[in-house]
C-alpha cells in the first residue's frame, strides 16, 4: 500500500492550486488526475479570464496550467503527479483505491485528502437529443481546442451562461457560423461583456426559448426551437426551425463529487451551487475529518474562485496534518478575502445564498 | 432590454463617452462595462491611474478622462473586450477609432471593411488605418479605423470579407 500525506485527486485549477499550497506548506503532495495532462479544464480555456490579479485575470486560460505548473515545479521534491489515473473508491477506512492506465490497481492510505474532481455536464432532454451532431459544450471545446477539429460548420447554441457564450465565440474564432444562442431563462445568464461581443458579430441571442425537436436521418439537419412563457411551458405557433449541424447543449454543470458521498461526508442539495455538494468548513474541510473539498466538486462557480478555494484548502489540510505554514493567519485571511471579493456582487450573490445553507 | 440582447440601448453608450470637446483633445477609452462583476484588469493595466474600480472588484469602472491619454492598454486587457479608444483630433470629418479584434483574417492597413454597429448590423465602410499585434496584447490585435463622425456612437466592430 502506498503512503502519502496529502492526495489530490483531479488536477484541474483547484486541484493544482491546492497541491501547490499544500506543498508549500511542507507536505508531501500525490496529485491523481484521469486525463493525460494536468490543467482541467484549463486547457481549453482560450479567452482572458475574469477577477483581479491574484486569479490570473487578464491571462488566457490555457496559459495558466503552465504558470501552475512551473510554481509547483519549485516543490518538485515533496511532489508526485500521477496522470492517466483514476480515483475509484475512497473507503471508510480512508483507503483510496486507484486505477492507472487499464491495468495497474493499487491503494494509497493518505493521512488527508483533497476532492477537486470538478463537475459534469447536464443535458437537456427533447426528441432526437441522440443524433450525431449534438455535443455537450465542453465536448465542442474539447475538440476544437483541445485537438483542432471543428465539430460541423453551423451551429445552435443551446444555453446563454458563461459557457454558452464563450464557446460560441470561440466557434466562430475556428471559422464555424453559429446561427443564434437560445436560452430557456427571460435574461441571458452569463456576463453581458461576453454577451456584447458575441451579438456585435451579428448572432441573436433568443432568451425565454428552448429547443422542441430535432431533425435528422443519420445526423443532425434541423433544430427547430420555440418560445417558452414565464413559466417555462412552450408556446405552441413560435416554432423557428434553423439549418444547423451541430446543437451545442450549455445548460449548466452538475458538482462532480460521487467520492465524498460515498465517504460518508454530509451531502446537500443547494440549488445555488448546481446541485449536491458537501457541507464543510470555513477552510473546506468535509464533515469527515482530513477530507477535504474544492473547486466545482463543491458547487459550481467560476476557475477564479476554483483556484482560490483550492489555495486555501490546501493550506488548510497541509495545517491540519501538521504542516502549518509560517504566515498560515496571513494566507489563509488572504484566501478568504479574495473569495468574498470574487462573490459580493450580484454575479456571486447566488454562491452566497448557497453557502449559507452548508456552512458546517 | 439589455439583459436579454446584449445590445446596449444609445443611452447607456452615450454615458460611457466623453464630450464632444474631450474626443476632440485626443484619444480617450471608453469602457462598456454596463453590469456588475467581479473583475479589474482595466484597473491593474493603466499606468495613468485614469481607471478606477476600487477595493470591491465588482465596482463598474469609473474613468477620468482628464487622466487617460487613450494609450490602449486597457483595451488589450479587457477579458470582456468591453473597451474602445476614440480620437476626434486628427481631423474635422472623421474620428479614428481603435477596437480589438481577435479573428482571422486579420485586415490590412489600408484596406476598406465592413463596419458594424453593436447588433452586428452593417452601417458603412471603414478604412483600416493600422492593426497594432504585439506581444504585449497577448493575441487581442487592436485594429484603428477611420469612421465618419456621425458614426462615432455607431461603429463597434468590423467584418473582414476574404
Amino acid at each position: 500500500m502506498k503512503q502519502a500525506d496529502i492526495v489530490v485527486i483531479g488536477g484541474g485549477p483547484a486541484g493544482l492550486c491546492a497541491a501547490i499550497s499544500a506543498a508549500q506548506s511542507g507536505a508531501g503532495v500525490l496529485i491523481i488526475d484521469k486525463n493525460k495532462n494536468l490543467g482541467g479544464q484549463l486547457i481549453k480555456q482560450t479567452h482572458m479570464f475574469f477577477g483581479s490579479e491574484k486569479q490570473y485575470a487578464s491571462t488566457r486560460g490555457i496559459d495558466i496550467p503552465e504558470i501552475l505548473m512551473k510554481e509547483l515545479d519549485k516543490y518538485r521534491e515533496k511532489v508526485e503527479i500521477k496522470t492517466n489515473s483514476t480515483a475509484l473508491g475512497l473507503y471508510e477506512d480512508g483507503i483510496i483505491t486507484v486505477l492507472e492506465k487499464e491495468d495497474n490497481y493499487y491503494k494509497i492510505e493518505p493521512k488527508a485528502v483533497i476532492v477537486a474532481t470538478g463537475a459534469y455536464e447536464k443535458f437537456l432532454s427533447f426528441p432526437n437529443n441522440d443524433l450525431p451532431g449534438i455535443y455537450g459544450a465542453g465536448a465542442v471545446q474539447t475538440l476544437m481546442n483541445v485537438h483542432g477539429v471543428k465539430p460541423g460548420d453551423r451551429v445552435l447554441m443551446v444555453g446563454a451562461g458563461n459557457i454558452g457564450l464563450i464557446v460560441s465565440y470561440q466557434l466562430m474564432q475556428a471559422g464555424v457560423e453559429v446561427k443564434a444562442i437560445i436560452d430557456a431563462a427571460p435574461k441571458i445568464g452569463g456576463y453581458l461583456v461576453h454577451a456584447s461581443k458575441i451579438r456585435r458579430m451579428g448572432v441573436p441571442i433568443l432568451t425565454s426559448h428552448t429547443v422542441k425537436e430535432a431533425i435528422g436521418q443519420d445526423f443532425l439537419e434541423k433544430a427547430v426551437v420555440w418560445e417558452v412563457d414565464e413559466r417555462f411551458n412552450p408556446i405552441p405557433g413560435t416554432e423557428v426551425t434553423f439549418d444547423v449541424d451541430v446543437m451545442c447543449i450549455s445548460v449548466g454543470l452538475t458538482p462532480l463529487n460521487e467520492l465524498l458521498a460515498m465517504r460518508g461526508c454530509q451531502m446537500k442539495y443547494v440549488p445555488q451551487l448546481s446541485g449536491l455538494v458537501p457541507v464543510r468548513n470555513e477552510n473546506y474541510e468535509t464533515s469527515v475529518e482530513n477530507i477535504f473539498v474544492a473547486g466545482d466538486a463543491s458547487g459550481v462557480e467560476e476557475a477564479s474562485a476554483a483556484m482560490v478555494e483550492g489555495f486555501l484548502a490546501g493550506l488548510c489540510a497541509a495545517a491540519k496534518i501538521g504542516y502549518k505554514a509560517d504566515d498560515f493567519d496571513d494566507r489563509r485571511k488572504d484566501y478568504m478575502n479574495q473569495l468574498n471579493n470574487l462573490r459580493s456582487g450580484p454575479a456571486g450573490s447566488h454562491i452566497l445564498m448557497g453557502l449559507e445553507q452548508i456552512r458546517r | 432590454m439589455f439583459e436579454k440582447t446584449g445590445i446596449p440601448s444609445r443611452d447607456m453608450i452615450m454615458e460611457k463617452f466623453p464630450s464632444m470637446d474631450r474626443i476632440n483633445k485626443g484619444p480617450a477609452a471608453i469602457v462598456e462595462c454596463y453590469r456588475q462583476i467581479p473583475c479589474n484588469p482595466c484597473e491593474t493595466a493603466c499606468r495613468f491611474k485614469a481607471i478606477r474600480v476600487g477595493e470591491d472588484i465588482n465596482n463598474i469602472p469609473q474613468i477620468n478622462f482628464d487622466k487617460c491619454m487613450g494609450c490602449a492598454i486597457c483595451l488589450s486587457k479587457c477579458p470582456g473586450l468591453a473597451i474602445m479608444i476614440a480620437d476626434g483630433s486628427k481631423s474635422e470629418d472623421t474620428v479614428e477609432i481603435k477596437i480589438p479584434y481577435e479573428f482571422l483574417p486579420l485586415p490590412e492597413e489600408g484596406q476598406l471593411v465592413k463596419g458594424l454597429n453593436r447588433e452586428g448590423a452593417y452601417i458603412t465602410d471603414v478604412k483600416v488605418l493600422k492593426v497594432t499585434n504585439p506581444k504585449s496584447f497577448d493575441r487581442t490585435p487592436v485594429i484603428t479605423i477611420e469612421v465618419d463622425r456621425k458614426f462615432l456612437y455607431e461603429i463597434r466592430n468590423i467584418r473582414v470579407e476574404v
